[in-house]
């Protein structure tokens, strides 16, 4: 009989959604382990945590010590690798976050744990563990076994599962930090708040977004022309950004910002799931890309598969002449 | 400062067709066109970038076969010293604990560094682990999704890249391997006197013996994990397809846009 271990994630006071992510498919994967779904949180002053996280655990095991106040990764494994050779769980989910893959794969090579990656989905056959994840631009997934003894290590994806309200009343448990001095060798020093530029689209209405396949700066003009025909804001995927075409606030997706406009229009697009995050809450979504198996496309409402550069201007056009 | 970049050939898949081929375990590769994966590109001009500033030596290794020396001479172009790239069958390269095992070991040969820069993720593994995994390997800090990097005395303050456009900013002691997030900085290309240079740069080819890594420890069957099966996944769209030459697309958008309220 073996427990499933979740790590809660949080920062600058909040419990983060991917922790409520993990919960939720939690019950289902510890019932075919036969075991409790154990909650660990490391924090400092996080009775409140603890408490709201006992409603989706059968227990939560938590340190509260002063030298948890900010995320440090190799503060984390030093208790983590402790408290797994202690428990020994079957399975240990940690977020697929920027504090998850800081983490897991440094705790897997100490304890020689097997660990699957960008977990999207878990499935069971023959009453084994079964994650599932990507590959090649996530065109491709792939079903993945264990070999090695557990605990089994998974890095979950970002938005893979539904949340639900947690209903349970676990027992909340209070461990001593098996870490008794601060580290020296990494320290945080700040955390630095998000630029704000002269738009914030997280307000926009309608959004023209632009990726990759607009290929050069110069081709830009295409896009705003038809952000001017539409009275949009213009934003893009990290490729845009990276090369300079768009200034960085102006980025959707997991480490740019979460958008939610009455519509928005990818073009030239592949719909990385990073991306599709960003965006998925926006409530129509045109794309236009010339391959027919772009992942953007499984977000759209109207999916216009062709070429951009013939497309686009085309559809200022029409959309310049409707509008007289 | 001694700094080794890990650098990796990976297919561009981003427009490709991507088949799965006779074993179910891997897709057929043959079409795709190959290339640096992205964030070790700029892994690879921060490195140069530091070595302009503090001086030292900038080694580029990689796991990879013979068709990646192109690549790999492109980084030497670009101001690399020498490169080391690792090529073996018993290599299970699907797994990122055994990947970083090859690459500690490679680096360890050589001696000591200052700085390990990988890339924070691979364009066709996606696993975000083997940076992690390898500083860990190597006994050294780290730290993941790097996208700013001030070398002071003896160590490193860096910020990472965190969501929302939040960045957190850490000093880290020296040697440590530091993952590279892309937009870090603007890639160079390579000077055309480089390329020639590049050419007469040493590049060696190793093989696990070499490094004195016993096959048990990085083979496949004697991975942790097993990759099953590989299948492309049915595309659930609920998207209604616009038909049609390009400006009849055009023109039936435009209606729907226009005359649907959307505006
Ligand atoms: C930690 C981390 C965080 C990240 N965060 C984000 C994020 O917040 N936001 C984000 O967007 N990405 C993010 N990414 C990057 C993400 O993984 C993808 O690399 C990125 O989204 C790709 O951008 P793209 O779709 O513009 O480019 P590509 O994936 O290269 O796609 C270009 C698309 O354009 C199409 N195309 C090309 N030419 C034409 C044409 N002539 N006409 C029509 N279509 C054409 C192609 O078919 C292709 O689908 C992150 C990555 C990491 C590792
Ligand atoms: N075969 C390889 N050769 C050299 N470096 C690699 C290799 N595989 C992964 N890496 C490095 O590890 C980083 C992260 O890869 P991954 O963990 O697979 O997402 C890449 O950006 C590279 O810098």
């Amino acid at each position: 009989m073996g427990d499933l271990f979740v790590l809660a994630e949080h920062r600058q006071g909040e419990l983060r959604e991917i922790t409520f992510e993990m919960l939720s498919k939690a019950p289902e994967v510890a019932k075919e382990l036969g075991g409790d779904v154990v909650t660990v949180l490391l924090g400092s002053g996080v009775d409140a945590f603890a408490e709201k996280l006992a409603a989706y655990s059968d227990k939560v095991l938590y340190v509260d010590d002063p030298l948890f106040a900010d995320y440090n990764s190799d503060k984390y494994q030093k208790v983590l690798a402790e408290l797994l050779k202690t428990h020994k769980p079957d399975v240990f989910m940690v977020g697929h976050t920027t504090q998850g893959v800081d983490m897991a794969p440094a705790l897997a090579v100490e304890l020689k744990l097997p660990m699957v990656t960008d977990v999207m989905d878990i499935h069971f056959s023959d009453g084994k563990l079964s994650p599932v994840r990507q590959y090649y631009s996530g065109k491709v997934n792939a079903d993945f076994g264990f070999k090695g003894d557990p605990p089994y290590l998974l890095t979950i994806r970002e938005a893979s599962f539904e949340i639900v309200e947690g209903s349970k009343q676990g027992a909340i448990e209070k461990v001593e930090s098996p870490l008794k001095e601060d580290l020296d060798y990494r320290r945080f020093i700040e955390y630095i708040e998000a630029e704000v530029g002269d738009v914030d689209i997280t307000q926009s209405e309608i959004l023209v977004a632009v990726g990759r396949g607009i290929r050069e700066d110069k081709n830009m003009t295409l896009i705003e022309d038809l952000a001017k025909a539409i009275g949009a804001d213009i934003c893009g995927s990290r490729a845009a950004t990276d090369a300079g075409w768009l200034p960085h606030d102006r980025q959707v997706g997991t480490s740019g910002r979460v958008v939610k406009p009455k519509l928005y229009i990818a073009i030239g697009i592949s719909g990385a799931f990073q991306h599709l995050a960003g965006m998925k809450g926006a409530k129509t979504i045109v794309a236009i890309n010339k391959d027919p198996d772009a992942p953007i496309f499984t977000e759209a409402d109207y999916a216009i598969i062709d070429d951009l550069f013939k497309v686009v201007p085309k559809l200022t056009e029409k959309i310049t002449e409707l509008k007289g | 400062m001694k700094t080794f970049v890990c650098i990796k050939r990976v297919p561009d898949t981003s427009e490709a067709e991507v088949k799965v081929d006779a074993t179910g375990k891997e897709v057929d590769s043959s079409r795709f066109s190959f290339d640096i994966n992205d964030a070790d590109n700029y892994a690879v001009e921060e490195a140069i970038l530091i070595k302009e500033a503090k001086e030292g030596t900038v080694q580029v290794i990689c796991l990879g076969p013979k068709d990646a020396d192109v690549m790999i001479r492109m980084a030497l172009a670009k101001g690399g010293d020498s490169a080391i790239r690792v090529e073996d069958p018993r290599i299970f390269a699907k797994d990122p604990l055994q990947v970083a095992k090859v690459l500690a070991a490679t680096i360890k040969q050589e001696g000591d560094f200052d700085l390990v820069l990988t890339g924070c993720m691979s364009a066709d593994n996606w696993n975000m682990a083997v940076g992690v995994a390898l500083a860990e390997e190597l006994g050294v800090p780290h730290a993941a999704m790097v996208n700013k990097v001030e070398v002071l005395d003896g160590k490193v303050k860096v910020n990472r890249e965190l969501e929302g456009g939040l960045s957190e900013v850490l000093e880290v002691s020296l040697p440590a391997v530091l993952t590279i997030q892309t937009g870090i900085n603007e890639p160079r290309y390579a000077p055309i006197r480089g390329i020639r240079a590049a050419q007469k740069k040493e590049l060696k080819v190793l093989g696990l013996d070499d490094l004195g890594v016993a096959e048990d420890e990085v083979s496949e069957a004697n991975s942790l994990i097993e990759l099953m099966q590989m299948y492309v996944p049915e595309l659930e769209s609920k998207a209604e397809i616009i038909e049609g030459e390009p400006e009849e697309k055009a023109e039936i958008m435009a209606q729907k846009l226009v005359k649907g309220g959307l505006l």
